[in-house]
């Protein structure tokens, strides 16, 4: 996995609510046995109108925000479906970060493993770095620091111990479960004793 | 097991299963049972080919298809080759994985959340996890069951744990007794349109009341199932009688020699008295009126008496915005009357609403009646194949089809556009299944959840009409 320490560049608003995995990837793309590929159907109902065509001023294929690393978005982003075609295909759009007021947990568990990093921010700090990715304004984000910097603005956000190790590290998070097999091993004798229905003979 | 604090049912069932605590709340939290299907596998098993690993424990697996399976004409070959080549991937992983398989012609084949159940393989206590969001079906039984991505698919797979950080305790009370006509859907439907979608995000939700503990397990199923559209992470009902009458006898039920331990332990698991939840969410079930969904999140809801709400009504200007967005999708006017909404096409199905009694309750209204002229296809999808067999044994085939439905095979169908089922643009759709996500059942397609029962009433009137007048 990519490694995330700190991001700078312009960002994409796109500021709608409850955001759910079926605008941002629908299901009739999740036919794919791959990992790659779901980016040119990224926010298709969005990018494209009933016939196809590209809807003229929508942010994702927009020469202003060209280049963005970082998407500003709406409350409750990506939310709905579990399916992590969601942000594969976030990810082939160019985004290393997305800032929310905030995120469905399923979805941000997701992002994680795709060196992804979800910031949350109160709605109305989210509103003020929206205005200044309008504005095509430079935003810093340092997961170290765990800041938001936009101009003379500065604002903090919390993040998961685990998940911001991971994404420091660009670690395999299986690798390093792997390393607790002994623990795993004793956790199932244990088990295995207590209740034993759960295994099969 | 920690000291005499009292515990919630949630804190309990994370207790049992943690391998190793770390810093923050997080757990390496062991995973007791795996569901797998054909769209978010493919590339779990990849991975673990590419690291040359092994399934931890393939006994805690078991795999069916149902995502993109057609539910007609299943003897001629899949028309879409991608869904055929999915398919095919998940018969050949298993077979190198050497896993337990339902195949498409087994008559227990169906939907995931629908044959862990039947199969007894879902159990009170247990955690179960599955590439699908709606894996909080299964917290029906007091199981800690929830939805996972990919990478956690194989992450599973591979180690039988999951790093996870604990979510928090919400209760949600629903006292009083639900009205005739009104279902645990109804429930569920009401409980998100009073928190949001967003209200249960970081929460596990326990149900509990009177109202939940008169619902069949299958009604318990469906409140359970659409937790995560209230944003939580899993729902929960406590283990009663009932789960433990569910459950006995079924295929992977403990054996007789282990049923009283597994009984007594299952008893252990409910909220002990005075636990103390994080939120408290109290609903009157008597005040539970008939539920549609208006718009394209299933918060966007209201009484089948009521109204499409008007922007005046709503103070926050992300929320008036998505109000207009909503509105231009589904075609219709700010202060319109629910039941002026006409109905074009009619599911019943998805892993909220195909069970039997789900089914029953279509053929209670259908029976002797016809659907509307104007009425596309109204098709009824059993949730497996053991469903359909039921079904069919209580002759509830022949009233649907008399009455002008469509009786079909197993599979997710109409809930998600990805297989031959599918609503056309502008057509609005009564569905039971649980999501009306823009373009879900169909590019353009209008989806209005409801009840099983209701959406037989619309079939019937051709647009939406209040079950309780039927
Ligand atoms: S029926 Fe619908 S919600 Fe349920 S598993 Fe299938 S696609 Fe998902």
């Amino acid at each position: 996995m990519e490694k995330f320490t700190q991001v700078t560049s312009i960002a994409t608003p796109y500021m709608r609510a409850n955001v759910d995995t079926d605008i941002i990837i629908p299901a009739k793309h999740l036919k794919s046995i791959k990992r790659t590929g779901f980016g040119e159907h990224a926010f298709e109902t969005v990018r494209f109108d009933a016939v196809g065509n590209r809807v003229g001023d929508n942010v994702f294929d927009s020469d202003r925000y060209k280049g963005a690393k970082i998407l500003v978005t709406g409350d409750n982003f990506g939310c709905g479906s579990s399916r992590e075609h969601a942000p594969w295909a976030i990810a082939e759009l160019g985004f290393r970060c997305i800032i929310a007021p905030s995120f469905a947990d399923i979805f941000a568990g997701n992002c994680v493993k795709n060196g992804i990093l979800t910031v949350a921010l109160p709605q109305a700090e989210v509103d003020a770095i929206a205005m200044a990715a309008e504005g095509g304004q430079d935003i810093t984000v340092n997961l170290e620091d765990q800041t938001v910097e936009v101009g003379n603005s500065k604002y903090e956000f919390d993040y998961n111990a685990a998940h911001k190790h991971m994404l420091l590290n660009g670690l395999d998070s299986i690798g390093q479960t792997l390393q607790a097999s002994a623990a795993i091993s004793a956790f199932e004798e244990k088990q295995k004793h207590m209740t034993p229905w759960l295994y099969r003979a | 097991m920690s000291g005499t604090m009292p515990q919630t049912m949630y804190d309990k069932i994370w207790e049992h299963h943690v391998v190793e605590e770390r810093e923050g709340g997080v757990a390496l939290l062991y995973i007791d049972r795996h569901l797998v299907h054909e769209v978010t596998s493919p590339q779990a098993f990849d991975g673990l080919r590419a690291a040359g690993r092994k399934i931890h424990r393939p006994d805690s697996i078991i795999a069916v298809p149902d995502h993109n399976v057609p539910t007609k004409n299943r003897h001629l070959p899949n028309p879409d080759p991608m869904s055929t080549a999915q398919l095919t991937a998940l018969e050949a992983n298993v077979k190198e994985f050497g896993l337990e398989y339902i195949a498409i012609d087994d008559v227990r084949q169906g939907i995931v959340h629908v044959i862990g159940p039947e199969q007894g393989f879902t159990q009170p206590g247990v955690t179960l996890v599955c590439g699908d969001s709606h894996t909080s079906t299964h917290g029906a039984f007091g199981a800690l069951a929830f939805g996972i991505g990919t990478s956690e698919v194989e992450h599973v797979m591979a180690t039988q744990t999951l790093v996870l950080k604990k979510s928090q305790n919400m209760r949600v009370t629903v006292n009083g007794t639900l009205p005739v006509g009104c279902t645990a859907k109804d429930v569920a439907l009401a409980i998100i349109g009073k928190i949001g979608t967003g209200g249960g995000t970081g929460y596990v939700i326990e149900y509990a009341g009177s109202v939940i503990e008169g619902l069949s397990m299958e009604g318990r199923m469906t409140l359970c199932n659409m937790s995560i559209e209230a944003g939580a992470r899993a729902g929960l009902v406590a283990p009663d009688e009932k789960t433990f009458e569910y459950l006995r006898g079924k295929p992977k039920s403990p054996k007789a020699g282990q049923w009283d331990a597994a009984v007594s332990f299952w008893k252990t698991l409910g909220s002990d008295e005075g636990a103390s939840f994080d939120t408290e969410v109290v609903l009157n079930g008597d005040d539970i009126v008939p539920q549609v969904t208006w718009g394209t999140s299933p918060e966007d809801v209201a009484p089948v008496t009521g109204f499409v709400p008007e922007a005046s009504d709503i103070q926050d200007d992300h929320k008036s915005a998505s109000l207009e967005a909503a509105l231009k999708y589904m075609g219709l006017e700010q202060g319109q009357a629910i039941t002026d909404i006409p109905v074009d096409r009619v599911f019943v199905g998805s892993c909220t609403n195909s069970r039997i009694e789900d089914i029953r309750a279509v053929a209670e209204i259908a029976k002797g009646r016809k659907i509307a002229d104007r009425i596309i296809e109204a098709i009824v999808v059993p949730g497996s194949g053991l469903v359909k067999e039921q079904a069919e044994a209580e002759g509830l085939d022949k009233i649907l089809i008399d009455a002008g439905f469509e009786w079909r095979e197993p599979g997710c169908s109409m809930c998600l556009a990805m297989n031959p089922d599918k609503a056309g643009a502008g057509e609005h759709v009564a569905s039971t299944s649980n999501r009306n996500f823009v373009g879900r059942q169909g590019p353009g397609a209008r989806t209005h959840l409801v009840s099983p029962a209701m959406a037989a009433a619309a079939a019937i009137a051709g647009h939406f009409v209040d079950v309780r007048d039927f």
